[in-house]
């Protein structure tokens, strides 16, 4: 254990914070699941330009090309959450896309689609859910038959963030329907949004937003070439990808930023003349979850340390998914219960605390907690390969 | 940086690791828990071989000179095997409090013996720490100690008594002091102690250096060791869950095939992993003198509490009937954790402290009644 920051580290932060001090007052509005504003595309270069952003991406690639470098990454996390300032673009494109690409894409793939994806320019939706394909995942349908040069595409995927704004989709199809396993036979296609016979229909979702769409493909071409990995190894390139996925969900120092504006929260909001601060039971759920976030914050550190040692940190890893999820929603849900009755109240209402964000973030908190693995899919992973426990018994005709 | 544990603190809790699984097997445990305020003589011989009584003590003064954190990671291996030892006050409170608040001359004559194990001093601080109950409290006035220690800890085999008064005064007793009386309280938890101490005009030896920041530390430190000690004897029902599950067969199949079962060890494992770098955290805090120190000790404990207290039930049902038998032994790991859930303040008052010390309610510790 050896937390203390070199004097290059301490140079480090005092950039980054005085980066962040230059900037204050010019940070760029949210813009939610919608295309990144001109404001938000800008400050991304800048972040990728200073390396706070694609931070460890090579530079040839669009990125800026630094080493791993575990305690400035933290320090970059740390001082942006203190700042209460954007970070770089968190998207499917850049946290699930890219990394699969430099660990299985083709070097005219990495030159091709990595930087204009790091700027904003490329928006990526990710197709891989299918109404009958959810956490078995692996039986998914959409088939991809072979026609000449080209794929063609039939069928459906669900759940599929961002794709009303996407430019282009990665997505996992069938190629291969005789294939003697469910897992082999699937293969990872990249394809525009534009490309003929795609449907892009919004999902409302009860937070009354439509972060996500259902998109249909009738006859669909897709040319040969537009496939990262090998034809017929798209399970084991998903999984290269959902392993992103997991890690991107979990984020220690986002929950601490959330905890610390709670604890504001509860210094002004009063019943009866009482602030929040001041009443047991509610302050017992603050410490009681602070205490979680801290435990979190530092097994996130532990994480980065093994991974930086090149140790595979094993079950430690595998939880991350399934605690961080549920501490978000229960921090959530304490804001809006201090709040109290004017906790339930809608964003457009004048009455509405924080501008009822609390609200909103707890009803997509609970889409967080079945989102990429639900729950209980974690528990079994967590069960399985973290604890050495049997699978369940395969039934008869499940291949 | 570097979050992880040095190869030489793995290796040192991998030896510890053996050498406890030597000492005190299952057998032993349950022999020492059938008699009554037993000295497991053998047990502590074993640990001055090994020189754990002097751990933390430093080297100037024959000790091993550890810091914290190590300590830890040996009382995370006294839960893991519920060794029947004094070690809390005796080789954590007692040798930190001289050397934080004793004088020079004290220091010299005490921490020697209590790292070659020849002085044991268990403690009273529980006043303190997890608050006086009704007509608990000790006054200290001219060298004399009066009032009552309701939770003294490691009084089995204890030469000295170090005892918190009123004021956060350190004081140490004889323990064949006159005018002291010593009842042993029993708890669920065979395998550690614990004693109401009555004094009555008793002569006390003063730590010279006695202050706040002193006691603050020891409580910290001994917070650190049930946290500690809570998540070893945890693990260890855990793991036992998760073994008895693949080998227990029902309906034909091993119960830990049956998602009821596999996402129940699922939530424990989940729930209590995160407390051990939230432990190595506070550890290193306090090993470092970091501000944060008493704020992440106090987390570090309700949180390990909370966690192993879930695990503990939780371990014992995926057991079915078998766990709740004498025969399989998986209680003493329960009522171990049960006694470390309350010792030295209960997640509630932990997290009142926790609010109190980072400023978000002004400081409220009632005074001793």
């Amino acid at each position: 254990m050896d937390l203390s920051y070199s004097p290059a580290h301490e140079e480090f932060r005092r950039e980054v914070r005085k980066f962040l001090a230059d900037n204050a007052g010019h940070y760029p509005k949210p813009f939610g699941v919608n295309r990144p504003t001109d404001e938000a595309k800008a400050w991304q270069g800048k972040l990728i330009t200073h390396g706070y952003a694609a931070r460890t991406i090579p530079a040839e690639y669009g990125g800026y090309g630094a080493q791993p470098d575990i305690l400035k990454s933290h320090i970059i996390a740390e001082e942006f959450a203190r700042a209460k300032a954007p970070w770089g673009f968190v998207n499917q494109g850049i946290s699930m896309f890219v990394p699969t690409l430099l660990e299985l894409g083709t070097e005219e793939q990495k030159r091709k689609w990595i930087a204009p994806t790091l700027r904003g320019e490329i928006v990526w939706c990710q197709g891989y859910s299918e109404p009958g394909a959810g956490s078995d995942l692996a039986s998914l349908k959409t088939s991809a038959i072979e026609d000449g040069d080209d794929f063609v595409i039939n069928g459906q995927k669900i759940w599929t963030t961002t794709a009303h704004a996407a430019d282009m989709m990665f997505a996992l199809v069938r190629t291969e329907p005789n294939a003697p396993n469910k897992y082999l036979g699937i293969s990872y296609l990249i394809f525009s949004m534009r490309t003929p016979g795609i449907d892009v229909r919004p999902l409302r979702t009860m937070t009354g937003a439509s972060e996500f769409n259902e998109v249909f493909f009738t006859d669909v071409r897709v040319p040969k070439s537009q496939i990262v990995g090998e034809r017929g190894q798209g399970w084991a390139v998903s999984n290269a990808t959902l392993k992103h996925e997991r890690g991107m969900l979990g984020d220690p120092s986002a929950s601490m930023a959330r905890m610390n504006s709670i604890l504001e929260l509860m210094k002004t909001e009063t019943v009866d003349g009482v602030r929040a601060i001041d009443l047991p039971v509610f302050r017992n759920r603050a410490m009681r979850l602070q205490g979680q976030v801290l435990a979190m914050q530092y097994h996130g550190m532990r994480l980065l340390t093994a991974s930086a040692q090149g140790r595979d940190p094993g079950l430690a890893r595998l939880i991350v998914k399934l605690r961080a999820t549920e501490i978000n929603y229960q921090l959530s849900a304490l804001a809006v219960d201090v709040s109290g009755e004017l906790g339930i109240l809608a964003a457009e209402s004048p009455l509405a605390r924080s501008h009822g964000v609390w609200q909103k973030r707890n009803l997509f908190d609970l889409g967080m907690i079945i989102g990429g693995g639900t729950a209980q899919i974690q528990k079994n992973i967590i069960a399985e390969r973290g604890l050495g426990l049997p699978r369940e018994p395969k039934l008869a005709k499940d291949n | 940086m570097d979050f992880s544990l040095s190869d030489e603190q793995r290796l040192f809790q991998d030896e510890l690791d053996k050498s406890l699984a030597a000492l005190c097997p299952l057998a032993r445990v349950r022999s020492h828990a059938g008699a009554t305020n037993a000295f497991a003589d053998d047990v502590w011989r074993g640990l001055c071989d090994l020189g754990i009584p002097g751990a933390i003590v430093p080297e100037a003064f024959g000790g091993l000179g550890l810091g914290v954190l190590d300590a830890a990671l040996i009382a995370e291996k006294f839960g893991k095997h519920v060794v029947p030892s004094p070690f809390l006050a005796a080789m954590v409170i007692a040798p930190l409090a001289v050397a934080a608040a004793g004088s020079t001359e004290q220091q010299a004559r005490l921490l020697p013996k209590i790292a070659d194990g020849t002085l044991r001093i268990a403690a009273g601080i529980s006043e303190w720490t997890a608050g006086a109950r009704a007509g608990a409290g000790v006054d200290s006035r001219n060298g004399r100690l009066s009032g009552q220690a309701l939770f003294v800890i490691d009084h089995v085999g204890a030469h000295q008594f170090l005892i918190a008064d009123r004021n956060g005064g350190l004081h140490l007793v004889d323990s064949d002091a006159p005018g002291l009386d010593v009842v042993a309280i029993d708890t669920v938890d065979r395998t550690r102690d614990a004693a109401m101490l009555t004094f009555d005009g008793v002569v006390a030896e003063t730590l010279a250096s006695s202050s706040d920041d002193a006691l603050r530390r020891i409580t910290d430190a001994a917070r650190l060791m049930l946290a500690a000690d809570l998540l070893g004897a945890a693990w260890t029902m855990l793991d036992r869950a998760v073994e008895y599950a693949k080998v227990r067969h029902q309906f034909g199949r091993p119960i830990g095939s049956f998602q009821a079962v596999k996402h129940t060890c699922a939530d424990m494992a989940a729930e209590l992993e995160p407390g051990r770098a939230l432990l190595w955290y506070a550890g290193y805090a306090l090993d470092e003198r970091l501000p944060d120190a008493s704020l992440r000790c106090l987390h570090a404990k309700a949180y390990l509490a909370d966690a192993a207290r879930f695990v503990a039930r939780t371990a014992t049902e995926v057991h079915g009937g078998m766990g709740i038998t004498d025969d399989l032994g998986l209680h003493f790991w329960l009522k171990r954790i049960g006694w470390s859930y309350q010792a030295l303040g209960s997640p509630e008052r932990l997290r009142e402290e926790a609010a109190i010390v980072q400023g978000l309610i002004p400081p409220q510790r009632s005074t001793p009644a």
